[in-house]
C-alpha cells in the first residue's frame, strides 16, 4: 500500500462502461466528490454520473463566431473607407457582397475559440501526467475503464479500498504522485 | 482479447507493423517521381513564368483553375462523409471518417497550390492578405478573388483543426499501444498528453460535434463561392444562380467517387476487411449514386437555362454540345453517369473492383466537366476578334501530374504512420450496440 504522502489517486478498472457508469454513481452517492473516470471513448451518461458539466466549449464558439463575424465585416468597411475602391456601379459598403467573408471569418473564429477552448480547459497538451504511471493504464485508451478518487484532506485509504472493493472491480491500483489537496 | 481490443490493436499497430511494406515503398517511389515532376514544374514556371502554359487571351484561366475546382470538390467529401454524417447519427461512417478526411487535407493543399501558381508572380501571392502595407492599398473586398483566398485559407484551417482533435485519441492510443521507444515519442507528442479522462471527453465531444456543425455550411459556402467565380461575371455558359447548388453537388460527387477508390485500395493493401465491409462499399456506392443523380439534374438545369435566357447563352450551349469542345461535354456526361448506371444494383455496389471502376471514371468525368465549363465559355467571347482556341502544353500536364504527386506523397506519408481508422469511435459503436 502506497504511502499517505506518495497518493496521488486510487483506481478501480472495470471491463464495462455500463458498470463503470454504475461505479461512478454509486461512489459518488457515497460522498466521495474528487473523483474522474478515463475511457478509450466517450461514454454517454458518463458526465452525468460524475455530475459534471462545463458549458465553457459552447459559450466560446458562440462568442468566437461573432467576434469573427464583426471583425471580419469591420476589416471590409475599415479598408473600402481607408482606400475606396468604387468597383461595379456597388456603395461603397456593400454589405451582401461582404457576407461571404464575414461568413468566413465568424467559422474561423468560431472553430478556433472552440478547439482553443477545449484544449485549455482541459489543460492540454501536456508532455506527462501522473496518471500514466499508474499499473495498467494504458489499457485507457484500449477497452479498460477506470474510475478514480482522489485524496482530499479527510482521506482514508482503507475506506476507499472498501467503497471501491463492494464495486466488484476487476483490479484496484494505487497511482503514485504528489497528491493534489 | 475483446472485439473492441482488436479493433484498436489492428488500427494502432498499422504504422509500426507495417502489413505492405513492399507495396507502400513501390507506390511511394513513384509519388516521389510525381512529386518531383511538381517541382521541376513549378521551377520551370518561376523561371519562364505562366507563358509556358496553354493560357492565353480569351481563355485566361485553363489548367490552373479548373483543376483547383477539381481538387478543391473532391476535398469536400471528407468533410461531408465526417461532419455531417456524424451529425445524422450515421455510425458507419466511423469506418471511413479518418481518411477521408486526410483525404481531404491533401486535396485542398493541391487545390490551394494552383491559384497561387497562377498568379503570375506568386511569390506576391501574400498580398491578397489584408495587411498594412507601404503601398496603403487594401484587397478589394467585393470581389470573388479576395472572397477566394479568405474560404479556402479558412477551409483549410477548419479542416486540419477537425482532423487533429479527431485523431488524438487514436494517437494516444497508438502511444499506449507501440513498443519502440522512437514510436512512443512521435505518438505521445501529437496525442498532446491524452488520457481519455471522462472531463476531457465531455469538452471534446462538444467541440467536436460543434466543429462538424460549423465545418457542413462551411463545405457549401466554399463552394458556392468558387461557382461565384465563375457567376459573378457576365460570362455566357457561367452566369447563372444554378452555380453554387451545381457545384456543391458536383464537388461531393467528384470526392465521394475518390474516397471510394481509396477505401477499396485501403482495405486490400492493409487488409481492413472486417473493419470497411463490403457494407461500406455498398453505402459509398448509393452515395455516388444519389450524389450523380443530383449533379446530372443540374446538367439538366443548366440547359434548361439556357434554353430559357436564349442568345449568346444559346449560342454558348451550341458551342458546348457540339463545338470544337465537344469531346470535354460528352465525356464528362459519358464517364460520369454511364459506369455510374451499375450502382442501381446491390450486386456491383458491393464488389470492390466495380466500385473503384466507377470511382475511376467519375474522377476523369468530373475533371472533363471543369475543363468544359471553364474553356467552352471562354473560347468564343462576345466579339469575334477575341474568339480563340486553348490547347493544354506539356507543361500544363506535368503540373498536374505533379499535384497528383503532391497528394499521393502526402496520402501514403499519412498511411504510413498515422492510424488510417477512426479505432475509438469503432470501438464506441460495437460498445453501444453490446448495451443497446
Amino acid at each position: 500500500m502506497a504511502d499517505r504522502k506518495n497518493l496521488y489517486a486510487v483506481l478501480a478498472e472495470f471491463d464495462d462502461s455500463a458498470r463503470l457508469i454504475e461505479a461512478t454513481r454509486s461512489v459518488r452517492e457515497s460522498g466521495f466528490t474528487r473523483i474522474d473516470a478515463f475511457t478509450p471513448f466517450p461514454v454517454p451518461g458518463l458526465a452525468e454520473a460524475l455530475n459534471f458539466s462545463d458549458r465553457a466549449v459552447p459559450l466560446a464558439t458562440l462568442a468566437g463566431g461573432i467576434m469573427g463575424a464583426a471583425l471580419g465585416f469591420a476589416l471590409q468597411v475599415f479598408t473600402v473607407l481607408d482606400f475606396p475602391l468604387w468597383i461595379g456601379g456597388r456603395p461603397l459598403i456593400a454589405v451582401p457582397a461582404f457576407m461571404l467573408v464575414t461568413f468566413e471569418t465568424l467559422v474561423l473564429g468560431a472553430v478556433l475559440s472552440c478547439i482553443g477552448t477545449m484544449l485549455v480547459r482541459n489543460r492540454l497538451p501536456r508532455l506527462n501526467h501522473p496518471m500514466f504511471d499508474a499499473d495498467d493504464f494504458g489499457f485507457a485508451s484500449r477497452d479498460r475503464f477506470f474510475l478514480a478518487i482522489f485524496p482530499d484532506e479527510a482521506f482514508d485509504r482503507n475506506a476507499v479500498g472498501k467503497a471501491l472493493a463492494a464495486l466488484h472491480p476487476k483490479a484496484i491500483i494505487d497511482v503514485p504522485g504528489k497528491p493534489k489537496l | 482479447m475483446t472485439r473492441e481490443a482488436q479493433v484498436t490493436r489492428e488500427v494502432v499497430r498499422i504504422p509500426e507493423r507495417f502489413p505492405a511494406a513492399r507495396e507502400w515503398r513501390w507506390m511511394f517511389a513513384f509519388a516521389l517521381a510525381l512529386l518531383a515532376l511538381f517541382f521541376v514544374s513549378v521551377g520551370v514556371l518561376f523561371v519562364r513564368g505562366p507563358g509556358i502554359w496553354g493560357n492565353n487571351i480569351p481563355v485566361d484561366w485553363g489548367f490552373p483553375i479548373s483543376n483547383y475546382v477539381w481538387w478543391l470538390g473532391i476535398g469536400h467529401a471528407g468533410t461531408l462523409i465526417s461532419a455531417m454524417l456524424l451529425l445524422l447519427g450515421q455510425e458507419w461512417r466511423n469506418a471511413l471518417n479518418r481518411f477521408a478526411e486526410a483525404m481531404t487535407l491533401f486535396a485542398v493543399v493541391c487545390a490551394g497550390l494552383y491559384p497561387i501558381l497562377h498568379l503570375g508572380r506568386p511569390w506576391r501571392f501574400y498580398w491578397m492578405a489584408p495587411y498594412p502595407n507601404t503601398m496603403d492599398v487594401w484587397p478589394q473586398f467585393k470581389s470573388p478573388l479576395t472572397w477566394d483566398f479568405f474560404a479556402v485559407l479558412t477551409y483549410l484551417i477548419v479542416s486540419v483543426l477537425f482532423w487533429y482533435i479527431g485523431i488524438i485519441p487514436d494517437l494516444a492510443s497508438a502511444r499506449d499501444r507501440a513498443k519502440k521507444r522512437r514510436w512512443q515519442v512521435f505518438f505521445g507528442l501529437f496525442a498532446l498528453g491524452w488520457r481519455g479522462s471522462a472531463r476531457h471527453w465531455a469538452r471534446w465531444q462538444t467541440s467536436y460535434r460543434l466543429t462538424a456543425a460549423i465545418a457542413v455550411p462551411l463545405v457549401v459556402s466554399v463552394h458556392s463561392e468558387i461557382s461565384m467565380l465563375f457567376a459573378a461575371g457576365p460570362i455566357p455558359g457561367w452566369n447563372s444562380t444554378v452555380f453554387p447548388p451545381y457545384f456543391v453537388l458536383g464537388a461531393a460527387f467528384s470526392g465521394f467517387a475518390v474516397v471510394s477508390m481509396l477505401t477499396v485500395w485501403l482495405r486490400a493493401m492493409l487488409g481492413l476487411k472486417d473493419l470497411v465491409q463490403v457494407r461500406h462499399l455498398e453505402l459509398l456506392g448509393l452515395l455516388l449514386l444519389v450524389t450523380g443523380l443530383m449533379t446530372a439534374y443540374g446538367y439538366v438545369a443548366e440547359v434548361f437555362n439556357a434554353a430559357y435566357a436564349g442568345k449568346r447563352e444559346l449560342t454558348t450551349l451550341q458551342d458546348r454540345l457540339f463545338g470544337a469542345y465537344a469531346w470535354s461535354f460528352w465525356g464528362a456526361i459519358l464517364f460520369n453517369f454511364a459506369p455510374l448506371q451499375l450502382m442501381w444494383w446491390k450486386r456491383w455496389r458491393r464488389h470492390p473492383l466495380v466500385l473503384f471502376g466507377v470511382g475511376l471514371s467519375v474522377t476523369i468525368g468530373m475533371w472533363l466537366e471543369r475543363y468544359m465549363l471553364l474553356v467552352t465559355s471562354l473560347y468564343r467571347d462576345w466579339l469575334g476578334s477575341s474568339f480563340g482556341y486553348f490547347h493544354a502544353t506539356f507543361w500544363d500536364w506535368s503540373l498536374f501530374a505533379g499535384t497528383i504527386g503532391v497528394f499521393l506523397t502526402l496520402f501514403l506519408l499519412f498511411v504510413r504512420f498515422l492510424p488510417v481508422i477512426s479505432a475509438f469511435e469503432v470501438t464506441k459503436s460495437i460498445d453501444e450496440e453490446a448495451h443497446g
